[in-house]
């Protein structure tokens, strides 16, 4: 049994999920959604409903993270991301560090590891790490100091995990609370999307109905169906009686040779257009985690129509990202907690 | 310890003080903020009672705790609710038990970040010892002593009924 060839790999592979937990099974580290059970999932949706009505007050902040600070280290350019995750440590009072890497130290040789030394002496609470390599927040977060959270904001093809939560969290407000019921059918580039993979990720372990991936075969991962999803080439039959569709970003800079015949060919073919829309159910909803290629992945009609809930996915995003910093910075020592009403004055 | 009173008996008598009181103050148009959930129940009584017509203000103060590090984020925080203009109104502040006084400190920073009030006035149905802050209450339903294991909860909204553990 210690012998069976591979045991090394998945123990390794269980270590990096666990260094996401803390010993009283907590969120310390938010890397991927893989390893994380329905009522973590759950509860980051239960507090971000509770911090989407901060966002829709006079007032957008509430002094939660006083005295933190954030520090965005961004690797790989972003606007929506970065921006959503810096209001929602801005909205919770923390102080907020934005850090662009690839124009910064490590053009001049530092390497990764000295460049976080150096933020680290800074006495930061959390980092917020995007990086085009798969792996990266994971490795950060293993070679931070113990007192330092990371949180994935997207790393290579692997996993954009506070993405996924906002898209649950979008679908939830939308469809409600029993993911039993839905089909969701994801379209696209599922060859190169971190976000596909952890909304799938997500998709199982809230126990959603049916998970579908359409897109043409050279966009499509060997062995997908392996992690609980139905593949449809065609896309009338795959979005036929869906409940949500979630269009994907064709990653035309991660591509190397041709996968893609051409774009007109490709939104001909998985475009979002009106009419292929009414294939799905007539009250589904339309999703893109941004940015949208207006005329390749979808139709102006469609993302700007009345089934289109991609801008309030970025509303939410806010309040995902909220919900997200305040439990990993809120974990110390709580193994002394007085129950809430007793510590209510 | 003394007996405790129902809250209908402490409300009817509440409602006459803060009436009187306001009329001293020379308040007509006060603004009424319950705090969750507790002081929602006891604020929505008195709001009945005192006949105003501004609808009820609400606030949940979860956020702004000062315990937060040790006992983590609450999921479900209800939303608080707050006029946006807070600037120079005369605010009844309701809540259910004062006890350290450390939810009222919450509240009343909740409120400064929406305005400067002109006044705040501090309603609360129990007063028990224990306070760690110097915060006092304008009108009281009930004084009572408990000893540092005695706990006394609101149960509600109906009915409203005290309960000491």
């Amino acid at each position: 049994m210690v012998n069976k060839p591979g045991k090394a790999s998945i123990l390794a592979a269980q270590d990096d999920w666990n260094i996401q937990l803390d010993s009283h099974g907590r969120l310390k580290h938010f890397l991927t959604i893989e390893g994380l059970g329905s009522e973590i999932l759950n509860n980051i949706l239960d507090t971000a409903e509770s911090f989407a009505n901060i966002n829709e007050q006079s007032v957008k902040k509430v002094p939660l993270l006083r005295g933190k600070t954030i520090v965005n280290l961004f690797f790989e350019a972003s606007t929506r991301t970065r921006t959503t995750f810096e209001l929602a440590a801005k909205r919770l009072s923390a102080d907020v560090l934005n850090i662009n890497i690839s124009t910064s130290a490590t053009s001049k040789g530092e390497t990764l590891l000295d460049t976080l030394r150096n933020i680290q002496a800074m006495q930061c609470d959390m980092f917020i790490v995007r990086h085009n390599d798969s792996g990266a927040a994971h490795h950060i977060a293993r070679n931070v100091s113990p007192d330092i959270s990371v949180i994935n904001a997207g790393d290579g093809r692997h996993a954009h995990p506070t993405q996924a939560m906002l898209d649950m969290f979008t679908i939830r407000r939308s469809k409600g609370h029993d993911f039993g019921k839905l089909r969701v059918a994801i379209v696209g580039d599922l060859m190169h999307s971190r976000v596909a993979r952890s909304q799938i990720h997500a998709l199982n372990t809230l126990n959603t109905g049916e998970v579908r991936v359409i897109g043409p075969k050279t966009l499509i991962p060997m062995g997908i169906e392996n992690m609980g999803v139905t593949v449809y080439n065609d896309m009338a039959a795959g979005i036929k009686d869906a409940d949500v569709v979630i269009m994907l970003r064709l990653q035309k800079e991660r591509m190397q040779g041709a996968l893609l015949p051409s774009e007109q060919e490709f939104y001909a073919m998985y475009g979002l257009s009106r009419e292929k829309l009414r294939h799905a159910k007539a009250d589904a909803i339309v999703m893109h985690p941004g940015p949208i290629n207006r005329g390749v992945e979808i139709e102006t009609a469609v993302a700007d129509g009345p089934q289109s809930v991609i801008l309030k996915q970025v509303t939410y995003g806010i309040s995902i990202r909220m919900a997200v910093m305040s439990m990993v910075l809120g974990r110390e020592a709580q193994s002394d907690s007085r129950p809430a009403d007793e510590a209510k004055a | 310890m003394d007996d405790i009173a129902t809250p209908d008996t402490l409300l009817a008598h509440m409602a006459d003080t803060l009436k009187q009181l306001l009329a001293e103050r020379a308040i007509d148009r006060p603004l009424m903020v319950g705090i969750h959930t507790g002081g929602v129940w006891i604020a929505e009584q008195l709001h009945q009672q005192l006949a105003i017509t501004e609808p009820l203000a609400t606030l949940d103060i979860s956020f702004y705790r000062d315990d937060f590090s040790r006992i983590g984020v609450n999921p479900k925080v209800k939303p608080s609710k707050l006029p946006p203009q807070v600037e120079d109104r005369d605010i009844i502040l309701v809540d259910d038990v004062l006890h350290t006084g450390r939810t009222i400190r919450a509240a009343m920073n909740e409120i400064f970040d929406y305005g400067r009030p002109s006044s705040i006035t501090l309603v609360c149905l129990i007063e028990r010892n224990g306070r760690e802050l110097p915060v006092q209450a304008d009108i009281v339903g009930q004084k009572i002593q408990l000893t540092a294991n005695q706990h006394i909860k609101l149960n509600g909204p109906t009915p409203l009924q005290l309960v000491l553990s």
